[in-house]
């Protein structure tokens, strides 16, 4: 009787512990919250908050300023040395591949960062400079106040860890943010092709 | 000596989950992968293991009917230390609030309780499945996390996780040498469960 009770509980037991892990990674797919957050965001596009956003030439925009056209975010920190500093090189391909969406009014480019004390306007614009600006279609911009910091990073997904080193560590990518201003994708931080394809096809009459 | 200390054991290991909850310890031990991992978890079970020390007797006695060889507690505990193995779990903990409580609760009572009720009724076979499967785990992540050159958690650094990979795989071996060690020269434990077998004999 113990025996069958046994097989019994372990098999409800066996059942139920399946059932919580597909669900805790989407169906076996994501073991990583980086893979979690993709899928999620892909899943169930995310609204995103009309946050004020304060630009490099020291204006102001925010995402409901930005609706009808598509947006490929990335967030950074203008002082990162270690890889995260060539999401700005990636960003001027970006600029120059989609230099023709970007005339037409289609795409623009958005850098946020997440160290707002520091990218004042003068460093964001500093920033765009070194990196090799060509002048259209390319905003780095910082959340005017420090609570919208918190709540437009947790919409994205984007954590970002001390580094020990005065620096940060954080999930880059290139977020998508389609014409109603909803979180769509998140693409790998150095793959401009998917983001260029992701925009082009579907911004295309 | 269990007669002695199971009162104490059971207010040990509430104490210790108490404290293990508190703002300063949770902020220290949660701080870098490897305390997480390797301190915060095995000390939550420790404290569901003390706990379960003061099991009444009558729940005792109702749960080991569905717990032949301490079988069902044993998976249970299993199934629920794998959703704490992933790297997805980790990261929340840190970043959903519904997640920490799903941990401070599930860790001790659906681990360390289980075991705490389960291993003095396993025998030999079972031990032995468990501690293999325990010691390829530990082997399999901490490879896993040495070679990845990803961060696997979002809140963690790179140079953190090779070193949970490396003391995962220290501790994989370490155990594996102690279990040899044991099994070659040395007196293995092994329950009350062959009792239960040899008198299952006659049933």
């Amino acid at each position: 009787m113990t025996v069958l009770r046994t097989l019994l509980a372990s098999l409800v037991l066996l059942a139920a512990g399946l059932g919580v892990l597909a669900a805790a990674t989407h169906g076996f797919h994501a073991f990583t919250s980086e893979t979690a957050r993709r899928i999620d965001v892909r899943e169930h596009p995310r609204p995103l908050p009309p946050t004020p956003l304060q630009t490099a030439d020291g204006g102001r925009t925010s995402f409901g300023e930005l609706r009808g056209r598509w947006l490929l975010v990335d967030f950074i920190y203008t002082r990162c040395l270690t890889y995260c500093s060539v999401q700005g090189s990636e960003f001027v391909r970006l600029q120059r591949e989609l230099a023709g969406p970007i005339a037409a009014g289609k795409v623009t480019l958005l850098s946020i960062s997440f160290d707002p004390t520091r990218d004042d306007p003068a460093a964001l614009a500093d920033y765009q400079r070194r990196h090799g600006d060509r002048g259209a279609g390319w905003i780095a911009a910082r959340p005017v106040d420090p609570a919208d910091l918190a709540v437009l990073m947790r919409r994205f997904g984007v954590v970002a860890v001390a580094d020990g080193l005065g620096g940060f560590v954080h999930n880059a990518a290139i977020a998508v943010v389609n014409p109603d201003s909803r979180l769509v994708a998140i693409l790998d931080w150095n793959d401009t092709q998917a983001a260029a394809r992701y925009v082009t096809g579907q911004s295309a009459p | 000596m269990k007669h002695l200390s199971a009162g104490r054991l059971c207010l040990a290991g509430a104490l210790l989950w108490a404290a293990l909850a508190t703002p300063p310890l949770r902020h220290v031990l949660e701080s870098t992968l490897t305390s997480q991992m390797l301190a915060q978890i095995p000390l939550l079970a420790l404290a569901g293991w003390a706990l379960a020390q003061g099991t009444p007797g009558w729940l005792d006695r109702s749960l080991s009917a569905w717990n032949h060889h301490g079988i069902s507690g044993l998976l249970l505990a299993s199934l629920a230390g794998m959703v704490w193995m992933l790297p997805l779990a980790m990261d929340a903990a840190l970043d959903d609030p519904r997640v920490t409580l799903a941990k401070f609760l599930s860790v001790p009572l659906l681990i360390g309780a289980p075991i705490a009720l389960s291993w003095p009724r396993a025998g030999f076979v079972v031990r032995g499945v468990v501690l293999l499967e325990l010691i390829a785990t530990m082997l399999r992540l901490g490879w896993l996390y040495l070679i990845s050159p990803e961060r696997l958690c979002s809140n963690y650094l790179l140079d953190d996780q090779q070193r949970l990979g490396t003391t995962l795989l220290v501790g994989g071996f370490a155990i594996l040498l102690v279990l040899a060690w044991k099994l070659m020269w040395g007196h293995v434990e092994s329950g009350r469960a062959n009792h239960d077998n040899f008198r299952a004999g006659h049933d």
